[in-house]
């Protein structure tokens, strides 16, 4: 087993601690989102669906309860899809080279960043999570210390998993990408309809038919549903609308998220394989 | 003893779409020398050293490096070589210790191994001192060395060394040179590329000059500046015209041409041999020798040469 993806790791956690400005502003971004879109739609939405009745036996739960699983899958959708940057600077300083050069197996690059930024997105959700608690976020409601750790854990898991498959994804484009702009281009182009097309925000029920199709493909809505599902529970009401999810359906949903991991494994290996940076 | 080749291209073609920048070169660097690879821009010379650090894929041709296809052990090639790049490659946010330490962990360097041989080369460049300095706030000779350092941190058989003292200054030219003949003492084979003919002309064993995707010219330094056989005596004489008459005669003297100031007269053969004949054949003569200089040909002047003087365009 070889080891030298951990010092590509490595190195791109110094990077992250020391770019200063890249660090605040990507743990203030989704701190942003919950204190001021949260607290503003869940004011206004509350009024409104409070006067929906909610079934018997049901839990309800809050907009920003609701949100809050949302805001984390978006937060790390937004840093997965940049993820690939750090391999454009590589490119345009020269370094990639001496990574190219080394006997370094190459999918190790692409193994070493993806890993950096999934630990990225983990402190990123892990800091919204603490600061929605602080809002009032009714994560974990009721649950056991030992539900509650076994439901981090799930939580984290899917995390992973969605980080991975869009951080190879983004590596994979940006080992074909010349510049940086080309990158920020194409990911602010994908980003939104993957954020808005999927039940981050709102519940994808009340969706037209042919909406509700895509958001079923859509790799986010399944992040989303594995998130609500280890941090609300099986059974809720929010946004007048009940939320029953079956274990069937997260498992589904985490096996979802592997086989699209996989793919974009698979694709990038092939890009990295083949990459001529000279 | 025979000696053995370490780097061995035979008809090396390398086309871009309808470019074609290596048109069928074949060349040999022996172990332990010092090998210049010289050329203008956009001759060949990057191709050529992409494909032999394994950046670029073999086309057409055969390319061994240390004794391994470069096309079928490409990664056996990676473990052999060290590459100092022509461009600062250095990461500006890592510090120097950090520079160093990555490079040992991606290939795979023993921890306790790699520590020891990266206080071992930090001293060697003197850099020992700024080990926990960024990168990014070092000078261009104090990066220049540290990606020297890097180069040899992992022993390399060939050290490939693209324009190694390019924009700096003197003193760290010198000093860098001196690495250079050191680290050849050492047992690794360096190859160089280089602007500056006369690092070339100091350092190298051999030099190839490449030119339009062709190697023009390949040997020792002064067997490159006596193809040009064009030493050159200046002379002012009390009698020019006298003078040029006796030496007409010289076989060795191959024609001369006049100027108010004097007499350029240009040799066949060895300047430094033939320049103490000439002057004892004019005080012979009695004719009055005001001043003798000898010119031979430099890197400059053989490069220009077999190379041409039109203006180049494009990277090399």
């Amino acid at each position: 087993m070889a080891w030298e993806f951990l010092t590509v790791y490595w190195r791109e956690m110094i990077r992250f601690v020391r770019f200063r400005t890249q660090l605040f502003s990507s743990l203030l971004q989704p701190a942003l989102w919950m204190g001021f879109f949260g607290i503003a739609m869940s004011s206004n939405l509350d009024r409104f669906t409070s006067s929906i009745p909610v079934p018997a036996g049901v839990v309800q739960v809050d907009y920003l309860t609701f949100m809050a699983a949302g805001v984390i899958a978006m937060t790390t959708l937004f840093t997965s899809l940049y993820g690939g940057m750090s391999l454009l600077f590589d490119k345009n300083w020269g370094l990639m080279r001496e990574m190219l050069a080394s006997p370094m197996p190459r999918t190790h690059i692409m193994l070493g960043v993806s890993l950096s930024g999934m630990t990225k997105s983990f402190i990123q959700a892990g800091i919204i999570m603490v600061f929605g608690l602080v809002l009032g976020v009714r994560f974990f409601h009721g649950f056991s210390v030992a539900r509650i750790a076994f439901s981090v854990i799930g939580v984290f898991a899917f995390l992973g998993l969605f980080s991975l498959g869009f951080l190879l994804f983004s590596s994979n484009i940006s080992m074909r990408l010349e510049s940086p702009e080309g990158l920020q281009g194409i990911m602010t182009l994908l980003s939104l309809p993957l954020f808005f097309v999927s039940n981050a925000l709102y519940p994808i029920q009340a969706f037209p038919p042919f909406l509700q199709v895509l958001s079923a493909y859509n790799p986010l809505t399944h992040l989303v549903t594995g998130i609500r599902y280890f941090a609300l529970g099986n059974d809720f009401f929010a946004v007048g609308a009940r939320y029953t999810i079956t274990t069937g359906d997260v498992l589904t949903s985490f096996a979802y998220l592997a086989v699209f991991a996989a793919v974009m494994y698979l694709l990038a290996r092939r890009a990295f394989e083949r990459a001529v940076v000279a | 003893m025979e000696t053995t080749d370490i780097i061995e291209v035979v008809d090396l073609e390398h086309t871009f779409g309808e470019v074609e920048a290596v048109r069928g070169i074949s060349f040999a660097v022996k172990k332990g020398e010092i090998f210049s690879f010289l050329g203008p821009n956009g001759a060949g010379k990057s191709t050529t050293i992409n494909i032999l650090i394994t950046l670029l894929p073999l086309q057409k041709g055969r390319v061994r490096v240390a004794g391994h296809d470069v096309a079928r052990e490409p990664r056996k090639v990676r473990e052999v070589i060290g590459i100092v790049f022509q461009e600062e490659v250095l990461d500006r946010d890592l510090t120097v210790w950090e520079t160093m330490e990555f490079h040992g962990r991606i290939y795979g360097i023993p921890r306790d191994e790699r520590r020891r041989r990266i206080e071992d080369l930090l001293a060697v460049v003197e850099l020992d001192a700024r080990r926990n300095e960024r990168t990014k706030n070092l000078s261009g000779g104090m990066k220049r060395r540290l990606q020297i350092a890097r180069g040899l941190l992992t022993r390399p058989e060939v050290l490939f060394l693209d324009e190694p003292t390019l924009g700096l200054d003197p003193q760290t030219r010198m000093r860098i040179w001196d690495y250079i003949r050191q680290v050849n003492e050492s047992g690794t084979t360096i190859f160089m590329t280089t602007h500056y003919m006369e690092e070339a002309d100091m350092l190298s064993d051999r030099i190839s000059i490449m030119d339009h995707g062709r190697i023009v010219i390949s040997g020792t330094p002064d067997e490159l500046k006596n193809t040009l056989g064009e030493d050159v005596v200046y002379l002012e004489t009390g009698d020019d015209s006298g003078a040029r008459e006796f030496l007409l005669g010289m076989e060795e003297v191959r024609s001369i041409t006049g100027s108010p100031r004097g007499l350029s007269v240009a040799i066949s053969a060895d300047g430094s041999h033939a320049l103490p004949r000439i002057i004892d054949r004019l005080r012979e003569a009695g004719i009055e020798i005001v001043s003798v200089n000898l010119k031979k040909p430099t890197m400059d002047d053989v490069f220009v040469h077999y190379t041409g003087r039109e203006l180049r365009d494009g990277g090399g």
